[in-house]
């Protein structure tokens, strides 16, 4: 595209000679643009393929998907018969409830968390600071799964096991990107608001709670994104941690075995876990594009 | 935080009310004020205390949920506990022998290698996809969007719809018959020598996104002048984009090498759901796991967890020598 506008361009201030050059440039320039249009084709394709075969599957009868093409549509839109099962034998509106549960207070103790160590971190200079950043640095390079087989023991003795509270202090505890992408922020806020307001006659908690914590808004923007996502589509701490509670991800994990061959109910389920998902993404794409971005970045 | 640290004396206006000069200078008189010097000592004691005291909830679960265990860890890695039992026995090295001698607590490590051999495959998509839409494309979010939002997927959705599409008959195999290369089918997870190439192959699908949109920003933070002087300069696109693009994003590559080597040697949760790591899928966490939590073996396990915990700052380390001190800023 931009080749042929540069050509354009380019034009009315050329030679003969130079528009001769300029036509073989457009041939190979289409050529070039129609071999990025098939890729990016392919691409999409290719992210799309098994999520479509899975949402025609979600619409079939028993009897239908095993007559037909996985790739052919339903014959009928509006079959909901296999949302309806999975709901009621996965327990659905008790797994969102979890999730919701769960993902609320979890999100809360971040952000609260997260922000005022970053607070301590970015506007104090004390002795063992050196010492308390290494420590948070260092815990991002642990690979938290293998830690749980020391982890659990601890869960099991603080009488968390089998209970939504296993998750939460887990999640909370073990958060470490968000305060980076607070850090991060806060170095953009100037001092000086810190300073006039400690002039003022405000102590620490004032400037935090009335001044930073206001303008770290677009922080916790990607904060509740970043650990919003994380949380509902973790599977290993309430696999290993609340093994009677269903979240939503537990909930499609357990129909593997006893309904191994109804691929109409999982491809259900599976839709029903994708939607809220997909919902969240349509509207939020920019904040989850920035929030993603700097939050692997750290 | 109902503790008031370093509070200055005087009556506080409200905070949000540092505007005119004019309050501004009244409150500076204020501070200075001889009532402040007289509670000097106590004062510098509190406001030295209010770093710890904003630090001390994050620090107080930082060390129990993440260095508490780490510590314990490395004591049940020299003991023989079974996770349950009140008696934990010392050992000594015991457990880290066995994981070096039993060769097949060891061959997990080899399965590792078709993640990273996937994490290339990825990593140079992702560079292709960022590169061709960093330029003028029509539809550019529509593609951006699609090619990221499988990142965004469950794991739990992505095995299903895995186990789903790879199945003996399943959509892959049919999409093969259409294409005309139905003598490709295999046993995409049945077969040993194949089934970790499939599952390498999801982990692309699965991570290839984000990628793709690190690679993305990373390329758009480059200012537009600097194209447009290269253009007006005659560079071609390849040229532009040795010159221009690969320089600016090898922070952003460096540290996506580190993050697919430490992701590849913990994969967990695809094969697990998929396979339960049956059929050579086996990974080294697969395989901690369920030495712990299902033969109750704890100390041999936690061993493996030392085992790869220092596999991974290994390689952080080796990483930190070779690309020292790179800035990656994309914000």
């Amino acid at each position: 595209m931009s080749t042929t506008a540069a050509t354009r361009v380019a034009e009315p201030s050329g030679s003969i000679a130079k528009t001769r050059r300029d036509r073989t440039h457009i041939v190979r320039g289409r050529v070039a643009v129609l071999l990025k249009y098939v890729s990016l084709c392919v691409g999409c394709l290719t992210a799309m393929v098994p999520i479509l075969v899975v949402f025609f599957t979600a619409f079939k009868t028993s009897a239908e998907f095993k007559s037909t093409e996985a790739f052919a549509p339903p014959r009928d839109w509006l079959n909901f018969a296999n949302f309806g099962e999975f709901f009621a034998k996965a327990h659905v509106p008790a797994a969102l409830f979890n999730t919701a549960f769960i993902m609320v207070i979890s999100i809360a103790g971040t952000v609260l968390i997260g922000s005022t160590a970053a607070y301590a971190l970015n506007r104090f200079e004390f002795k063992l600071k050196r010492l308390v950043v290494g420590l948070f640095l260092i815990a991002t390079l642990v690979p938290v799964i293998t830690q749980q087989v020391a982890v659990f023991p601890l869960v099991v003795s603080l009488n968390l096991y089998d209970t939504r509270w296993s998750m939460i202090v887990l999640s909370v505890g073990t958060d470490i990107v968000s305060l980076y992408i607070f850090m991060q922020f806060m170095q953009g806020i100037p001092k000086e608001l810190d300073e006039a307001a400690a002039l003022d006659g405000a102590n620490h908690v004032t400037i935090f709670a009335r001044i930073i914590f206001p303008l770290l808004k677009p922080a916790i923007a990607t904060v509740v994104i970043i650990k919003g996502v994380f949380i509902y589509n973790d599977f290993y701490t309430p696999y290993l941690y609340m093994p009677s509670l269903s979240v939503m991800s537990t909930s499609l994990s357990r129909f593997r075995g006893p309904y191994g061959t109804r691929w109409e109910l999982i491809s259900a389920g599976v839709i029903v876990i994708i939607v809220p998902t997909l919902v969240l993404f349509l509207f939020l794409q920019r904040y989850i594009y920035n929030g993603f971005t700097s939050g692997s970045s750290k | 935080m109902t503790s008031t640290p370093a509070s200055t004396a005087g009556s506080a206006g409200s905070a949000g009310s540092a505007g005119s000069a004019g309050s501004e200078t009244i409150a500076r008189t204020r501070t200075v004020a001889p009532g402040t010097r007289a509670r000097g000592p106590q004062r510098r004691i509190v406001k030295r205390l209010t770093p710890y005291l904003f630090l001390l909830v994050p620090l107080v679960l930082l060390i129990t949920f993440t260095y508490y265990p780490m510590v314990k860890m490395f004591w049940y890695s020299v003991t023989n506990w079974d996770g349950v039992s009140p008696v934990q026995k010392f050992i000594g090295p015991k457990n880290y022998i066995e994981i070096y001698t039993r060769p097949e607590l060891f061959r997990v490590f080899l399965v590792s290698l078709y993640y990273v051999a996937g994490s290339f495959v990825q990593m140079a998509l992702a560079l292709y996809f960022a590169t061709i839409l960093s330029f003028s494309v029509r539809f550019k979010s529509l593609f951006k969007g699609i090619l990221f939002f499988p990142y965004l997927i469950n794991a739990v959705a992505i095995a299903m719809m895995f186990l789903f599409f790879l199945r003996p008959g399943g959509a892959l195999d049919a999409i093969l018959h259409v294409a005309h290369l139905g003598g490709l089918t295999q046993q995409w997870l049945g077969d040993r020598a194949v089934v970790n190439f499939s599952l390498a192959g999801v982990s692309v699908w699965r991570y290839m996104g984000l990628n793709f949109v690190l690679f993305l920003g990373a390329i758009q933070s480059i200012p537009a002048q600097i194209y447009e002087a290269a253009e007006l300069d005659g560079a071609s696109k390849w040229q532009q984009f040795r010159y221009l693009i690969a320089p600016g994003i090898r922070p952003i590559i460096g540290l996506s090498f580190i993050l697919a080597i430490a992701g590849a040697l913990s994969v967990f949760e695809i094969p697990f759901i998929m396979l339960n790591g049956a059929n050579g899928s086996e990974t080294f966490v697969i395989q901690t796991v369920r030495l712990a939590f299902q033969n109750q073996k704890f100390g041999l396990a936690s061993a493996s967890a030392v085992v790869l915990l220092l596999l991974v700052l290994l390689v952080t380390w080796v990483q930190r020598k070779l690309v020292p001190d790179e800035k990656v800023d994309l914000t």
